[in-house]
């Protein structure tokens, strides 16, 4: 049997990174590639005798999974603009194109998971713990809400950046403040602008500007929409398929859908978040439109809000964050809600961020514990106020 | 008070080997022992040594905080061994049986006819004050203090419960007495807390003087702590007491013959059981011959586990029946690797979430063994534990103010409405395998040497 093999082959090699062995001090990483192959084999000893089956690996895998659309979708986007930009006219779904977009995306992927594992295998080992799976997620969200251009080296900086001073700084999974891909995003946002904004990021050569076609513009929906160009947009189907410039994993609507109803099905997001962010959006947009007058951006029907920019990745993957969102049930509501509302109050109305998901997540995160904190203060006084009203008889 | 409360958060975890309702006489076990663990905060002190000879009844040792709590021997015979572990600490009083069973007199008498003073003191005299549990902190109850209500649960919700309608079957009378006598520790009300459509009871019908209620919905719907919460929430200050039902039967009954009588029926249940059944036994036995040609034989050892997979102690194949524990649960042990498990679409992995393939059969009888499934996490998920936890409390702030050892929190956030049991739900399902009923312990220990 292969797996009896291999078992006794990791047992065979393991002695030496055991605790006071030669190899000791590699003994957290030795772990983190032995429980990867096998699930260990430690037995309940205090409390319950059984357990669910499930495990944090699974957990995190589940959420990688449902990346996986937006990440194969983002891949033939990436192909198919820069070979509109380029001139050379290929349909969206071809192989030409996807391996384009591959090529670009692939590297970046690397990049993120060899610096923020390397980092946090150093850690583990430092502290003489096991290495945490929570870099597993982080390391694949972070290439999705990235410009495909970004180079390679900036994106080592903002995954060093975020895994140091957004994650370990605080002690580690589930201690960080601040949504980690998010620190990591908006750490080159404004140490370097130039690459994470404007009309040349979005489209895969267009920097450079080699070959590209005169004339054609890189501008994604909301740039578009921000500058007044409604005619430009693109129709709401596209931006809904996902046929539209952005960063690589943003796009499409569809394709975030399918991994939100993973995250769903399986209990692992708060379902709660995501419906009070979309509800918050909407009513944002509602506003909009209603106390909008001429301005053309206010005017955007309310609705499709929700299927331009970064806001249904943002609102399905990263505001669901467990560590950094609200951790109360009624708390997660409340938490949502401002995240989708604020969101698109910052894309519309503050012309600095064209936009706003990221900034009004990052912004909830702060305010997450301010709002948990409300929620046991209600608790606690329904509690005291239950003495109050025992009487003196006895029930 | 009939009205049904339905218990909405929770989990039904349906074990193979439910024990078939059937009672079958144990064979005799040799030795039956008395382990002061079993009795959380007690400090035992000796009252016998090895090679004293006993009566039924007769004290073995006392609690050093609260002397008129006594722990008796449940056979006449020799006391064979004091068995101690770390530190001197004493872990089992083994009693070697003699052939014929002689009984220390207790007093005889309708407790109806009793004063409370009366009562108090048979049932210490007998050991069964043991029994009587407090809450808050779940500890045995202080005698000669009254407590605001007594709750009893009828009916066990865990995996592989006991059915005590077929355990008192033939004790309506002793539990009638029971309940009797416990109606005069209290000012307040004798509550009983039963399984929706248990209308037609035997045992539990025509009981007087007692607010009975009616619950449905998953585990934990049979903790006494949850009914609790449900019909009369505890307070700061306020003192309720729990009595398991075989126990109030067994308290009856010293009152109807006049001495203790320690028939005990234990379900004997788990996966590793060839022939799950109830024994009829006696309190305190070795587990030896309940597990006498009843095992599966094969690769996998078993955990044999006094109480219940949630809650309960593992005892060994040589060890004996815990005090409080009406059901003996056998799983086997779960000491494999699996190649990539994590990843594996899991047919056969249980799980209340729906991340594994499992929940493709909601009807299935499950085979889990005591692999852990993962190591320990710090707090990642949340959600997790509120929806197996039906008590307006919020569980993931309550431990971790036990971890801050904040007092005051722990109070504010209910403290005082839990123990352990209540919490072993959140346990099960937690993704990032913490400790919760170890942390509550703890919690409830900081706050018990703070009040005294």
């Amino acid at each position: 049997m292969k797996a009896n093999h291999l078992r006794k082959l990791v047992d065979r090699i393991k002695p030496p990174f055991e605790k006071g062995g030669k190899l000791g001090m590699f003994l957290s990483t030795f772990e983190a590639f032995e429980t990867f192959l096998f699930t260990p084999k430690t037995v309940t000893v205090k409390g319950t005798h059984i357990r669910d089956s499930i495990d944090m690996k699974r957990t995190m895998g589940i959420v990688v999974l449902a990346t996986l659309p937006a990440l194969i979708f983002g891949m033939l986007n990436v192909g198919y603009w820069h070979y509109q930009a380029v001139g050379e006219l290929v349909p969206f779904w071809s192989w030409q194109g996807v391996w384009f977009g591959f090529l670009k995306v692939f590297p970046i992927i690397v990049v993120s998971y060899v610096v923020g594992l390397g980092i946090e295998f150093g850690v583990a080992q430092v502290r003489g713990h096991e290495v945490n799976e929570g870099y597993l997620v982080t390391g694949m969200l972070i290439p999705l809400i990235l410009p495909v251009d970004t180079p390679l080296w900036m994106v080592a900086l903002a995954v060093a950046f975020t895994v140091v001073f957004g994650k370990e700084v605080f002690g580690g999974t589930g201690m960080n403040i601040f949504n980690p891909a998010l620190l990591a995003r908006v750490f080159l946002f404004f140490a370097f602008p130039a690459y994470m904004s404007g009309d040349r990021v979005w489209i895969a050569g267009m920097i450079k500007g080699h070959g590209i076609v005169d004339g054609f513009s890189g501008a994604t929906p909301l740039a578009e929409a921000a500058a007044h160009h409604i005619d430009k947009m693109p129709g709401a189907m596209d931006m809904f398929l996902g046929i539209t410039p952005g960063s690589i994993g943003e796009t499409s609507t569809v394709a975030i859908l399918i991994g939100a109803a993973i995250l769903i099905y399986t209990g692992i997001a708060s379902w709660k978040i995501m419906i009070s962010g979309i509800a918050g959006a909407l009513l944002m947009g509602g506003l909009l439109n209603i106390f909008g007058g001429d301005n053309p951006y206010f005017a955007i029907p309310f609705w499709q809000h929700l299927i331009m920019g970064g806001f249904a990745f943002g609102i399905v993957f990263m505001a669901t964050d467990p560590v950094s969102a609200a951790q109360t049930e009624k708390g997660k509501w409340i938490y949502g809600f401002l995240v989708g509302f604020m969101a698109i109050l910052i894309r519309v109305l503050n012309p600095a961020f064209p936009e706003g998901v990221m900034l009004a997540i990052l912004l909830m995160n702060v305010f997450a514990p301010l709002i948990d904190h409300y929620v046991v203060q209600a608790n606690i006084r329904r509690r005291l106020k239950r003495v109050k009203t025992v009487t003196p008889m006895k029930s | 008070m009939s009205k049904v409360i339905k218990i909405k958060r929770g989990l039904d975890i349906k074990l193979k080997g439910s024990a078939e309702k059937v009672i079958v006489d144990a064979g005799q076990s040799g030795f039956y022992a008395v382990k002061p663990p079993d009795f959380l905060g007690i400090t035992p002190k000796l009252l016998v040594k090895p090679g004293r000879e006993v009566k039924t009844g007769t004290p073995l040792f006392y609690d050093k905080h609260q002397p008129s709590v006594l722990f008796v021997s449940p056979v006449t015979g020799t006391v064979s061994a004091v068995n101690r572990g770390a530190r001197r600490r004493i872990l089992e009083v083994v009693v070697q049986v003699a052939d014929s069973q002689v009984y220390e007199p207790l007093r005889k008498a309708d407790p109806r006819g009793l004063s409370s003073e009366e009562i108090t003191e048979q049932i210490l005299h007998a050991g069964l004050w043991p029994a009587i549990i407090q809450r808050p902190y779940g500890i045995i109850a202080e005698p000669g203090t009254r407590p605001r209500s007594v709750f009893i649960s009828g009916f066990d919700s865990v995996p592989l419960g006991p059915d005590y309608e077929l355990i008192l079957r033939d004790e309506k009378d002793s539990f009638a007495a029971g309940i009797e006598a416990l109606k005069k520790l209290t000012d307040g009300s004798v509550h009983l807390g039963l399984p929706a459509g248990a209308t037609a009871s035997k045992v539990y019908d025509r009981l007087e003087g007692v607010s009975v209620h009616y619950f449905t919905g998953p585990h934990p719907a049979g903790n006494v702590g949850i009914q609790i919460h449900h019909v009369a929430p505890i307070n700061k200050g306020e003192v309720v007491w729990t009595v398991s039902p075989q126990h109030v039967a067994l308290i009856g009954r010293t009152f109807l013959l006049g001495h203790l009588d320690p028939t005990w029926i234990v379900a004997v249940a788990g996966s590793m059981i060839s022939r799950p059944r109830y024994f009829r036994t006696l309190m305190g036995t070795g587990v030896q011959p309940l597990l006498h040609k009843n095992l599966r034989e094969g690769e996998v050892s078993p955990r044999v586990i006094s109480g219940n997979v949630l809650t309960g102690t593992s005892v060994g194949t040589e060890g004996y029946l815990g005090f409080y524990d009406s059901l003996l649960s056998v799983i086997p042990e779960g000491d494999h690797y699996e190649l990539f498990g994590w990843a594996m679409p899991g047919l056969k992995k249980f799980s209340a979430s729906r991340a594994f393939f499992s929940y493709l059969q909601p009807r299935r009888e499950w085979d889990l063994d005591t692999n852990l499934h993962g190591g320990q996490r710090a707090f990642v998920l949340s959600g997790q534990y509120e929806k197996v936890l039906p008590m307006d409390i919020l569980p993931v702030q309550l431990l971790k103010s036990i971890l801050a050892e904040d007092i005051d929190k722990m109070e504010q956030l209910g403290i005082y409405e839990v123990v352990e049991e209540d919490m072993a739900l959140c346990e099960f399902v937690c993704t990032s395998k913490i400790e919760v009923q170890e942390i509550l312990r703890q919690g409830l220990d900081i706050l018990r040497k703070e009040m005294s």
